[in-house]
């Protein structure tokens, strides 16, 4: 399959407003190519670089070395920032501060009025948006009197009204309660099988990950496990020293496993836990 | 508490009033304060209170949020109110110890009372019946030979908007605010003014540190959505003047003569 980003051998470090460098590398030595129409989820904990790799995706950030390559363009030329970012779409944590306008609709089409798209193709593209996320009878409402995963829903109809082929979501369940996360996973899993968009999801929740093909686990910058949930779960010691969890299920395998049972830490699903267990139990 | 504030809100509906674009609704409006600010006398006022009532009428607003609009205007009306009946010059119509009344000061009073209640209700009508987008579009449209200045005015309207997408928001938070600082003990309620002022300064702190930080946010977003100013852009929806706007209008001017001549005759 086609990568659709390329990040060469990237370091990168922030810098204050004076543009001193801060002297710490935050991502270190990343090599990593997101294919089209993966579902990759990437793991690690606070302070450990998954916003800023985000960031480097649609060139808000560029690289301090290294080279960020989106659809085959530079993030550090200028020239193509509107490229990648009509290709790459962004939904950030709290819905409240990535809304722009007092009605749904109208923040729907902001993306839409910024690159000139013309008034009734724009009409047609925030009706289908606001239809996909399920969002369409909220259309005149005002968006502070939504839900926050009805926010979430908006901000993500604002993003696939661009007609986007990449969608980074950056922590986007972290403010909502379980209903409101259950609708935001619903919206992105539908996004990546019918609509075949690349989803790259930055979680906290290991059910989440659990449920893409792929996750890159980051720790201290750098790429620390990369690979199938399954592979990745397993290594449930392994994710425990550097602070992350396993879903509850593989951690209840690894248990058992402990205890001398022939269970399996491959187990990521609830199904495949219970077959083994009624196994076991036989 | 500060929900109560009806000034700036919006209330859809699908009347005349409604439909009309909002470009027209503030010359209408500008229109009407001409009128009430050219009045001299209280038959003077007429034409332009005549007026709000017919748009109100038109609007289909109830008739209680008109009342509701006035409220947070009370005490400013009754402060100045007091100090003009007391202290105008004019035929003493009653006298006690240094304090008189005068025939004038009534008369002036009673002028400056339905002045500046017209004033209110009648410019409320305007964010009632237009939607903040539709008004914000409008100052952009009606300002945009100003461009040629190099004055910003996209940038102007944009600003408004966001302002007008986060006051609720930022309500919101003054609230939690509040209530997490008087669960640490502060207290909003007793003393004198400067102590109450004092205690407003641990809630615009976090307020302000809060707001910037979701500007930050914003913009980031902003730009994540190809955000680029001005220059380019399309709208979803554009404004569109009709018929019945421009009978509006005319309408509007109507009474505006109506008031300039009643003053002249009397
Ligand atoms: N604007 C900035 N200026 C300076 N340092 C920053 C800036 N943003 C982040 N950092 C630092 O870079 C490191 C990585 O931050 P980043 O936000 O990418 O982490 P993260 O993995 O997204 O964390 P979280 O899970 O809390 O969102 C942190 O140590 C942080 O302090
Ligand atoms: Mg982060």
């Amino acid at each position: 399959m086609e990568n659709i980003i390329e990040i060469k051998d990237v370091n990168f470090r922030y810098h204050n407003s004076d543009e001193e460098d801060l002297g710490v590398n935050v991502l270190e030595h990343i090599n990593l190519n997101i294919k089209k129409g993966e579902f990759v989820a990437i793991l690690g904990h606070n302070g450990s670089g998954k916003s800023t790799l985000a960031k480097l995706c649609n060139a808000i950030l560029t690289p301090s070395s290294g080279v960020v390559l989106s659809y085959g363009f530079d993030t550090s030329d200028e020239q193509n920032l509107f490229d990648i970012r009509k290709k790459i779409g962004m939904v950030f944590q709290n819905p409240d501060n990535q809304l722009v306008a007092t009605v749904v609709e109208e923040d729907v089409a902001f993306g839409l009025e910024n690159i000139g798209v013309p008034t009734d193709e724009m009409r047609k593209r925030v009706d289908e948006a606001l239809r996909a996320v399920d969002m369409y009878e909220y259309r005149e409402h005002a968006p502070h009197k939504l839900s926050g995963g009805q926010k979430q829903r908006v901000a993500i109809a604002g993003i696939i009204a661009m007609k986007p082929e990449c969608i980074v979501l950056d922590e986007p369940t972290a403010m909502l309660d379980p209903r409101g996360r259950n609708e935001v996973m619903n919206t992105i899993r539908m996004l990546n099988r019918d609509y075949g968009i690349t989803i790259v999801l930055i979680t906290h929740y290991m059910e989440e990950a659990a449920e893409a093909d792929r996750i890159i686990v980051i720790d201290g910058g750098a790429v620390m496990l990369d690979g199938k949930p399954e592979d990745v779960f397993s290594q449930v010691a392994l994710l425990k020293s550097v602070g992350l969890d396993v879903p509850q299920v593989t951690d209840l395998m690894y248990c058992l496993k402990e205890q001398g049972f022939p269970a399996d830490t491959h187990i990521i699903s609830e199904e495949a836990a219970f077959d083994l267990l009624y196994r076991l139990l036989l | 508490m500060l929900k109560d504030i009806t000034i700036g809100q919006f209330f859809p509906g699908n009347s005349v009033l409604h439909r009309m674009d909002a470009r027209f609704k503030i010359i209408i409006t500008a229109l009407f304060i001409a009128m009430l600010f050219s009045a001299n006398t209280i038959i003077g006022l007429l034409p332009g209170i005549l007026f709000m009532a017919l748009c109100y009428a038109l609007s289909k607003i109830p008739f209680r949020l008109m009342l509701k609009s006035l409220k947070p205007i009370i005490p400013i009306i009754l402060f100045t109110s007091l100090l003009n009946i007391f202290f105008l010059d004019g035929v003493v119509l009653l006298r006690v110890g240094f304090v008189r009344i005068t025939y004038d000061g009534i008369l002036f009073t009673v002028m400056m009372i339905l002045r500046i209640a017209a004033l209110i209700a009648g410019s409320s009508l305007l964010t009632y019946t237009s939607s903040p987008i539709s008004l914000t579009d409008a100052v952009e449209s009606l300002l945009s030979p100003l461009k040629k200045l190099r004055f910003p005015v996209h940038e102007l309207s944009m600003m408004m908007s966001i302002a007008l997408r986060f006051i609720p928001t930022l309500i919101e938070e003054t609230d939690k605010i509040m209530s997490a600082q008087k669960a640490r003990g502060a207290d909003m309620e007793s003393g004198g003014l400067l102590h109450r002022a004092k205690a407003l300064v641990p809630i615009l702190i976090p307020l302000f540190v809060s707001a910037f930080s979701r500007a930050m946010e914003l913009a980031l977003a902003m730009e994540c959505r190809c955000y680029q100013g001005g220059e380019g852009r399309t709208r979803l929806k554009v404004l569109h003047s009709k018929g019945a706007d421009y009978i509006g209008l005319t309408i509007a001017m109507l009474f505006l003569d109506a008031t300039v001549l009643v003053d002249l005759l009397l």
